[in-house]
């Protein structure tokens, strides 16, 4: 029951558009984003120099033409592939996490799909979240199941089944940290993996069939299963034979630049710990008590009645004085985060 | 999918500004939308319209705006439902028991939302995707990242031309869709569109080291913009943010 | 430097799939010839020529042996950025060669990766775009091009590196009859060694003096095109076909008596 739709219309893909979390999640995201980005660019740097930007870049073509691949879900919508676990069992969590990255920037930026200031959530929840979850489940499912290299068609499918509601459970958790507007947060959590649940099968069975395909005709190509692959027998032209091992896939290390890796790290904590401030109304309410929007923030506390005034005066005051601390708070880790990191980096020359 | 993106082929002076000068602009623009508190109603109006003045200037089609803005509409569904599931105060409207918060949600959610979208749409319809790597470059973007990137725009439409003919070699063959059955094959054709892509990329790779590529990508920009383009790329961002700075002071 | 233009020795070959698809392959090519490859799908030609300017092989960390030399100098991973550019490798497909933004940025991606920079470069652009005809074009993305435009600016983005052996992947394969002749004209208007990939018997005739037949991963045969041609024995049993009509002992070739 698949449908491939060529009118743009047809394929509206969730991302998430700008305004729809508050300033200082967005900022927190994007600097998590950032942080993985960085990391992944670290871990991926010595694959990339052996087999080429191209192959990345290619894979990121893949990924969009596939998105544009829709199932039905239910109820008249469709879904399609996120590809996050896809993509990391192809080509390794590292690479997948640019690949995922560069996709959703080309859609922001050439397509005007999903804001520029959500693009940091967006990568987070579809670049980040899917693809470690994905990947590090099936690699863990690997070792469990017989070691030949069609295991990672049943491995990869939990992986992929797995990971889309886990982004749906943290797009609950960044609305619960972030969104504009209270709503119960069980119904939400409860509707989101409800029905990305079901999103998640399409995703599992398409990854399956792909990944199947895939390990029929280029076993060597799925970077998942590489370590399960047997050895090669050569025939010379006087027709002795030989055994050799075939190419070994890099491993993928981090290389050497400390400075970089201390960054990202620095950003991915900045980011969490920015996150977990904005989420912490005790936290900002001192912030803004400080800043002295404790008036403000108590009227909006008890205001009641009538919707202009609640609308205009309290949550007016609330957002101020909560998006100035958030902003201020985010800032603030950024300073303290980067100098941590040049005197990491000072030591690292120091002791070198 | 062409590997034009949205761009509208004309020349304007939207056109001509450097796009590393349009990105940060639409960084900025969108950044101080977000950050307008949503019951401040005057300040999304003035927004608007900048963002129209900015749309006729760049001598945009109102259908090319207007068809890609429906890339929102899974929010303007979820803002929809927002008065009826929010908590809260509740206001009665027409009979409808609305959560007060709800109604406010909505309208946060739809007006940053769109004007969000039609700013990316000004930046993705005035800017050539190469200028835009360029741009990216400039704003010191990871070259590998904007390697990435080049190679993605670039087999764009390649790729899924691969993919549309899959799907009218299927089709010739009597596959109409609808049945679960031919999942397996639509599925296998994504497989197969995944080795081939996998092996144009090695392919281009031995294509790049054979003309003596050894890790480095040749810079894509030229030259730096000017102050001027600066100023004047910035206009309508900078005026955002008096504008939002000036509501977030009113709401005090 | 002195010695043949290629210089191949007992090549072996296998993929990292398992796949062997080179089993011993020795042939010469002096400076200036004009050689066509031929042989039926699968024998390994392409397999060959990545070989010639160390992208595949064990030079380039595969699995294979055999000694290969370009204009006298050995195939070691010292020279490899020196063989790269005399050898200039012409892909089947223009788009795995045009990878770059617009034809311009395409054509400079060789020269400035030997060093070139400034007004230099642009120099090498523009006279490897009018060698094959496509100055007009610098500034357009690779998609907006017609398909044999895209081979010549594919065959532009070698000569802009000044190769003096011009290796050709069915150059032919895929033109409508005048981009076809255009092509051909360009390729026997320039002054360098010719290795040329072809299933276009004509074409090889046209252009190539000498052929090399291949089959099963190795050389079955090596002489003057319009000889191998006329064998039909030799034709019929590596699955080569000339096109209905054509007889190669009626038309001009390119010897010069």
């Amino acid at each position: 029951m698949l449908r491939f739709g060529r009118n743009k219309n047809k394929n509206v893909q969730v991302h998430v558009p700008d305004g729809f979390f508050n300033a200082p999640t967005s900022v927190a995201t994007g600097l998590i984003a950032a942080g993985a980005v960085g990391f992944s660019l670290q871990r991926a740097n010595r694959e990339l120099r052996e087999t080429g930007p191209a192959l990345a870049g290619l894979t990121a073509a893949f990924v969009f033409a596939v998105q544009m691949v829709n199932f039905p879900v239910g109820a008249g919508t469709s879904g399609h592939l996120l590809g996050g676990a896809l993509a990391a069992a192809l080509v390794g969590p590292w690479t997948a996490v640019l690949v995922m990255s560069t996709v959703l920037l080309v859609q922001g930026l050439l397509f005007a799909d999903g804001g520029l200031t959500a693009l940091g959530t967006n990568i987070t929840l579809m670049g980040l979240i899917t693809v470690l979850v994905g990947y590090f489940l099936t690699r863990a499912l690997l070792k469990v199941l017989p070691r030949r290299v069609g295991s990672v068609v049943p491995a990869a499918t939990v992986g992929a089944l797995v990971s889309v509601p886990v982004a749906a459970l943290a797009f609950t958790g960044l609305y619960s940290i972030g969104g504009a507007v209270d709503i119960p947060l069980g119904k939400l959590a409860t509707a989101m993996v409800g029905w990305h649940v079901l999103v998640g099968i399409g995703e599992a069975v398409i990854t399956a069939a792909v990944l199947s395909a895939v390990v029929a005709t280029r076993p060597d190509l799925v970077y998942a299963a590489r370590h399960l692959q047997q050895d090669l027998v050569l025939v010379d032209a006087d027709g002795n034979t030989s055994t050799v091992s075939p190419d070994r896939p890099i491993a993928a290390k981090p290389a050497g630049r400390s400075l970089g890796v201390g960054i990202a790290v620095t950003l991915l904590v900045a980011g969490g710990l920015s996150l977990f401030a904005s989420a912490h109304p005790d936290g900002l309410e001192f912030v803004g008590a400080k800043l002295g929007f404790e008036g403000a923030a108590k009227n909006s506390a008890v205001a009641g009645s009538p919707l202009a005034d609640y609308g205009v005066h309290g949550i007016g005051n609330a957002q101020v004085s909560g998006a100035l601390a958030g902003i201020i708070g985010v800032l603030v880790t950024i300073v303290v985060g980067l100098a941590i990191a040049k005197l990491a980096s000072l030591r690292a020359n120091k002791a070198s | 999918m062409s590997g034009d993106g949205l761009l509208v082929a004309v020349d304007s002076p939207v056109h001509r500004v450097p796009a590393q000068v349009k990105l940060v602009a639409l960084f900025v623009f969108v950044l101080a939308v977000v950050s307008t508190p949503a019951a401040i109603f005057w300040a999304f109006g003035l927004y608007a319209v900048m963002l129209v003045a900015a749309v006729v200037v760049a001598k945009l089609p109102a259908t090319v705006v207007s068809r890609r803005l429906a890339v929102e509409t899974p929010f303007i569904v979820f803002a929809l439902l927002l008065p009826f599931v929010a908590t809260g105060p509740q206001v009665d409207v027409l009979g409808l028991h609305l959560s007060q918060s709800g109604v406010l949600g909505a309208w946060n959610v739809l007006a940053k939302g769109t004007l969000g979208v039609i700013a990316a749409i000004l930046l993705s319809a005035t800017t050539a995707p190469r200028e835009l790597l360029a741009g990216l470059e400039r704003l010191r973007l990871p070259a590998t990242l904007v390697a990435i990137l080049s190679f993605m725009v670039r087999y764009l439409s390649v790729v899924s031309d691969d993919l549309h003919r899959m799907r009218v070699a299927r089709e010739s063959r009597g596959y109409t869709g609808g049945r679960v059955g031919h999942l397996k094959a639509v599925a296998g054709g994504v497989g197969a569109l995944f080795v081939r892509s996998f092996e144009r990329g090695e392919r281009v790779h031995l294509a790049m080291r054979s003309r003596g590529y050894t890790g480095r990508m040749p810079l894509l920009s030229v030259s730096g913009a000017t102050r001027t383009q600066w100023l004047e790329g910035l206009t309508i961002s900078l005026t955002a943010v008096a504008i939002a700075v000036a509501a977030r002071v009113v709401s005090l | 430097m002195s010695g043949p233009a290629i210089q191949v020795e007992r090549l072996v070959f296998a993929y990292p799939d398992g796949r062997q698809a080179l089993f011993g392959v020795d042939f010469t090519v002096e400076r200036g010839e004009r050689v066509a490859l031929l042989g039926p799908n699968g024998a390994g030609k392409t397999t060959l020529v990545l070989h010639l300017n160390g992208i595949l092989g064990s030079v380039a960390g595969g699995t294979g042996s055999g000694r290969i030399q370009i204009g006298g100098t050995g195939l070691h991973r010292e020279h490899l950025t020196e063989i790269r550019r005399k050898v200039g490798l012409v892909f089947q497909d223009p788009d795995d060669q045009l990878f770059m933004p617009t034809v311009r940025d395409d054509v400079a991606f060789g020269p400035a990766n030997l060093g070139l920079r400034g007004s230099e470069l642009d120099d090498r652009v523009h006279e490897a775009l009018v060698q094959v005809g496509m100055q007009d074009h610098a500034d357009l993305a690779p998609h907006h091009l017609s398909f044999g435009q895209r081979r010549r600016v594919a065959v532009a983005t070698v000569l802009a590196m000044r190769p003096e052996v011009l290796v050709l992947d069915e150059p032919s394969s895929n033109l409508d009859p005048a981009a076809r002749r255009e092509l051909a004209d360009i390729l026997a208007g320039l002054d360098v060694t010719l290795l040329m990939i072809t299933h276009d018997l004509p074409y090889a005739l046209q252009l190539c003096e000498r052929s090399l037949l291949m089959d099963s991963g190795r050389i079955v045969a090596d002489g003057k095109t319009r000889d191998l041609l006329g064998d039909a024995d030799l034709m019929a049993a590596h699955r080569l076909e000339l096109p209905y009509g054509f007889d190669p002992l009626s038309v001009p070739g390119p010897e010069r008596s």
